[in-house]
């Protein structure tokens, strides 16, 4: 722990740390733009300067500079704040002063810092450098013009995305940040570099001249494309979300965010239900709440089956059961059928944060680039910084890190390689990962909780048994009793006269042909093309919802914009329907509902990981067969609401079908 | 304005050079430039290896061989490493040509102490034979290029053709070694004055008198 001393405050940095860190610990600010707490150092912007004694008698670069006992820094010094002119001076030459009509103007590290530690005039007359536009994909917008050589995207792409296709050409005033010969970046999480961007070179296509920042409303939020359960922030403006940017939790999503995260937001206002529809003589006709609810009433015998979709808050969900009852109530739409005795057996035990600490980890049937991209970076970490081994059952595909794979016969479960083996028996920190679709073969459960057994993946301190959802609905419906036995066919064939859908579109309809369908969602995708009635509901956006990620973590979003229309929150919607079925919910307010919930489910009224302690089922480990496939097969088609989404349908067409858009100018 | 690199079409040169592969004498220096370094830190072989790479592209095009993306890309799978960190050295390296060069490639020195000693001069002399900068002459014979110093500031100016440097040079001697080059002569190779050796003073040494003939301890003299 060395002692060091800044502008005069003595303080204790721990041991490791930069001059740039013990600056910040005393409280001083100090620029940058190639320094981010999340990537490598990298040195070369040169804003970060402060004087050091002892040292050379000029300024240092601070945030390559390890913290020294005794060191004595000045940040307020004439030297520092010439230095830093300095630098702001020759960082400006080759930038141009488009600000006026730059994406980044009011959230640019550039502009800020030039106004807190630049000259204010420039001395410089030559002409200034040009560079060209480069591709980097649908989402990536770039104006490498004003690009000023931090490396942040290289380092990122290479360190957090595991891709190396990003690199810097050239060298001194040519030197030129690309992609490899200018394709598309192939990355699930490319958008992270327009916030890594310290100016406006790299900004959001999407998002291209739509709004200044100092306009939008900023709503905390929890993303639903996944089951990570990233911690958004909903940018707003009017009734219309105009992005998603990921907020800072280290135990959930650090500081990235998915692209589909991102960008799918402009999927919320298109092909939205914005009324009621009730089926006459075969066609959706729209009708008031009144007739639709009327519509429904003759069905209601006092019980229905709900089905619940896989990005619905829990309070959807709760005021859905509270309503229908507990008899049939499913949400793996896809027809999985596990055991869900023991919460524990199908969670994400390890957490998210904690599988960094992994040192051998086992995927079997998890595509979890796809599945969960922030997971994947998690184990991108492990890999690269402490040297985890990887094993994968499973067809072979890219996870950006390297993996031993096994085949994909899932019999090397029961009967482990001896690579695997050896490293398991050698590993303090074992894991294994069953990807959520998977869990379709028979057994498998069963032989991947033997196998955790056997190698005792759970121990003191550890426990590496882990399931990867991918839907965010999915923990919170199980922890709601989401599950009925036997899975959405068992459902089925009880024949329920009314059956609830919450913006459920994965369903294979065709199961429940007898029954009367209500259809309670957003958009007008797979699920309301077969209901007899469509309730509009609010997307997740519009919504103050409760989610639990696949690690068991309950985190609340808030209301960002309005349903469109005449839609409502979807809790509204069940409160006022159970009064016309003459069976009035004990909840008027979304307080007053999350109240009955925590009663009902006492971890769903706190936030924070929930402890299911550790359980085993017993079930049979007898597992036969092989992987055939992976059950995300289009990334950025996952759900109603990408699916509407001309961004995501342009990445998907791009990214996985191999699509050439060409630009405007070719 | 710093355009993107140049590169010759995509999809010619992966027709052209798809299958490029080291030759047996190339691989068997490849592996031996690999050898230098520690097992896992192969990547530092790569300068050495595009370098080979260039060379061999030379002898199957007779000239003096250039990287095609391809070839690049061979290089970084023959070392395991991203195809971008490859792309990154050969964009940075003048010495690798990204584009076709022709037999011979002429790089004029034009930093200061070669233009104060008449580089405009040796240009000229190029620009009379027909070489254009930055191109090849339509005979592929020539490719000239100016460059920053190359570190014979004593001979000055000099060009470097292929592998070779050619010092002391005024217009007169440039057009000579041209021509003969274009004749398929072989010209002579170093400082071109009569009477000079490499780059030790004209008319004699002008310090260390002592040490011309034979060794001298100058210590006692300090």
């Amino acid at each position: 722990m060395p002692k060091v001393t800044v502008d005069g405050l003595e303080l204790e940095v721990p041991a490791g740390a930069t001059v740039l860190q013990a600056c910040e610990m005393a409280g001083k600010e100090i620029p940058r733009f190639c320094y981010h707490e999340r990537l490598s150092i990298a040195g070369n912007c040169r804003m970060c300067l402060v004087e050091v004694a002892p040292g050379p008698p000029k300024p240092q670069a601070s945030c390559a500079l390890p913290a020294t006992e005794g060191q004595i820094i000045r940040t307020d010094t004439p030297m520092v704040k010439n230095a830093r002119e300095g630098v702001m001076e020759f960082l400006l030459i080759n930038h141009p002063l488009d600000c006026p009509i730059c994406d980044q103007g009011g959230e640019c590290d550039l502009q800020d810092q030039s106004v807190a530690y630049g000259r204010g005039t420039s001395r410089f007359e030559e002409n200034k450098r040009a560079v060209t536009e480069k591709y980097m994909g649908p989402l990536v917008k770039t104006a490498m013009t004003r690009c000023i050589q931090c490396t942040r995207c290289v380092r990122f792409a290479e360190e957090v995305a595991g891709i190396e296709e990003v690199g810097a050409i050239g060298r001194g005033e040519n030197m030129q940040i690309t992609t490899y010969l200018e394709h598309a970046m192939q990355s699930e999480l490319s958008g992270n570099v327009v916030d890594l961007c310290p100016v406006g070179a790299l900004t959001a296509k999407p998002y291209a001249f739509e709004a200044r920042p100092w306009e939008l409303k900023k709503t905390p939020s929890i993303d639903v494309m996944d089951a990570v359960g990233t911690n958004i922030r909903l940018d707003s403006r009017g009734r219309a979300v105009l992005r998603a940017l990921p907020r800072i939790n280290d135990d959930v999503n650090e500081e990235w965010a998915s692209d589909k995260t991102r960008h799918a937001v402009d999927g919320l206002t298109h092909r939205r239900l914005d009324k009621p529809y009730i089926r006459k003589d075969g066609k959706l006709v729209p009708a008031s709440w009144a007739e639709a609810f009327d519509a429904i009433k003759p069905h209601w015998t006092g019980k229905a089956a709900v089905v619940a979709g896989d990005q619905v808050d829990c309070e959807t969900m709760f005021a859905a059961r509270e309503l229908a009852g507990v008899s049939m109530l499913e949400g793996r739409q896809t027809g999985l059928a596990y055991d869900t005795s023991s919460l524990s057996a199908v969670n994400f035990n390890t957490t998210i944060a904690g599988i960094e600490n992994a040192d051998v980890i086992l995927l079997v049937g998890s595509d979890l680039r796809r599945e969960a991209p922030l997971v994947n970076t998690r184990i991108q970490k492990a890999v690269r910084k402490r040297g985890a081994k990887v094993f994968a059952i499973g067809p072979v595909t890219d996870l950006t890190y390297k993996v031993e794979w096994l085949g994909d016969d899932l019999s090397a479960l029961a009967k482990a390689p001896k690579a695997l083996a050896d490293a398991l028996k050698a590993a303090e920190r074992p894991a294994i990962i069953v990807g959520g679709g998977a869990l379709r073969y028979e057994g498998l459960h069963g032989a991947a909780l033997a196998f955790a057994k056997k190698y005792k993946l759970v121990r003191d301190g550890w426990n590496g048994f882990n399931i990867l959802h991918f839907a965010a609905a999915r923990m919170g419906g199980l922890m709601l009793g989401y599950a009925h036995e036997g899975g959405i066919k068992k459902l089925a064939t009880a024949k329920a006269g009314l059956a609830f859908f919450l913006g459920a579109d994965e369903v294979d309809y065709g199961l429940f042909a007898d029954s009367f369908k209500v259809y309670v969602g957003h958009h007008g995708d797979n699920g309301a093309h077969h209901a007899d009635v469509i309730l509009p509901g609010a997307a997740y956006s519009e919504k103050s919802g409760t989610y639990v990620n696949l690690e068991g973590r309950v985190q609340r979003g808030e209301r960002a914009v309005f349903p469109p229309g005449d839609a409502r929150e979807d809790w509204a919607i069940f409160r006022a329907l159970s009064d016309v079925l003459g069976q009035r919910l004990p909840f008027d307010s979304l307080d007053a509902l999350r109240a009955e919930m925590a009663k009902a489910v006492p971890a769903l009224g706190v936030e924070g990981l929930v402890d299911y302690g550790w359980s085993e089922p017993s079930l049979s480990a007898d597992v036969s067969g092989k992987i055939a496939d992976y059950p995300i097969k289009d990334f950025y088609l996952t759900n109603a609401i990408c699916r509407a989404s001309e961004t995501m349908q342009k990445c998907s067409a791009e990214l996985v079908h191999g699509t050439h858009f060409l630009e405007a100018a070719e | 304005m710093a355009d993107a690199i140049q590169i010759p079409d995509e999809a010619e040169t992966r027709a052209k050079w798809g299958s490029f592969a080291f030759s047996p004498e190339y691989k068997a220096k490849a592996d031996m430039y690999i050898g230098r370094y520690p097992a896992g830190r192969q990547q530092s072989a790569v300068m050495a290896l595009l370098d080979l790479a260039q060379r061999q592209v030379g002898e199957e095009t007779q000239t003096q061989g250039w990287l095609p993306v391809p070839v690049i890309e061979y290089v970084s799978s023959y070392l395991g490493m991203p195809y971008m960190r490859t792309y990154e050295v050969a964009t940075f390296y003048t010495m690798y040509n990204l584009a076709p060069v022709g037999r011979y490639h002429v790089q004029v020195c034009g930093t200061t102490p070669c233009m104060l000693r008449g580089s405009d001069d040796i240009i000229a002399a190029c620009k009379k034979r027909g070489l254009v900068k930055g191109a090849t002459t339509p005979d592929g014979m020539f490719t000239l290029n100016e460059v920053e110093c190359m570190g014979n500031c004593a001979s000055a100016p000099m060009v470097q053709i292929n592998d070779d440097n050619y010092e002391d040079l005024d217009y007169g001697s440039m057009t000579a070694i041209l021509d003969d080059l274009a004749a398929g002569k072989q010209p002579k190779i170093g400082t071109q004055l009569p009477g000079r050796h490499t780059v030790e003073p004209f008319g004699g040494a002008t310090t260390l008198h002592a040490m011309v003939d034979k060794n001298h301890d100058y210590r006692g003299e300090w």
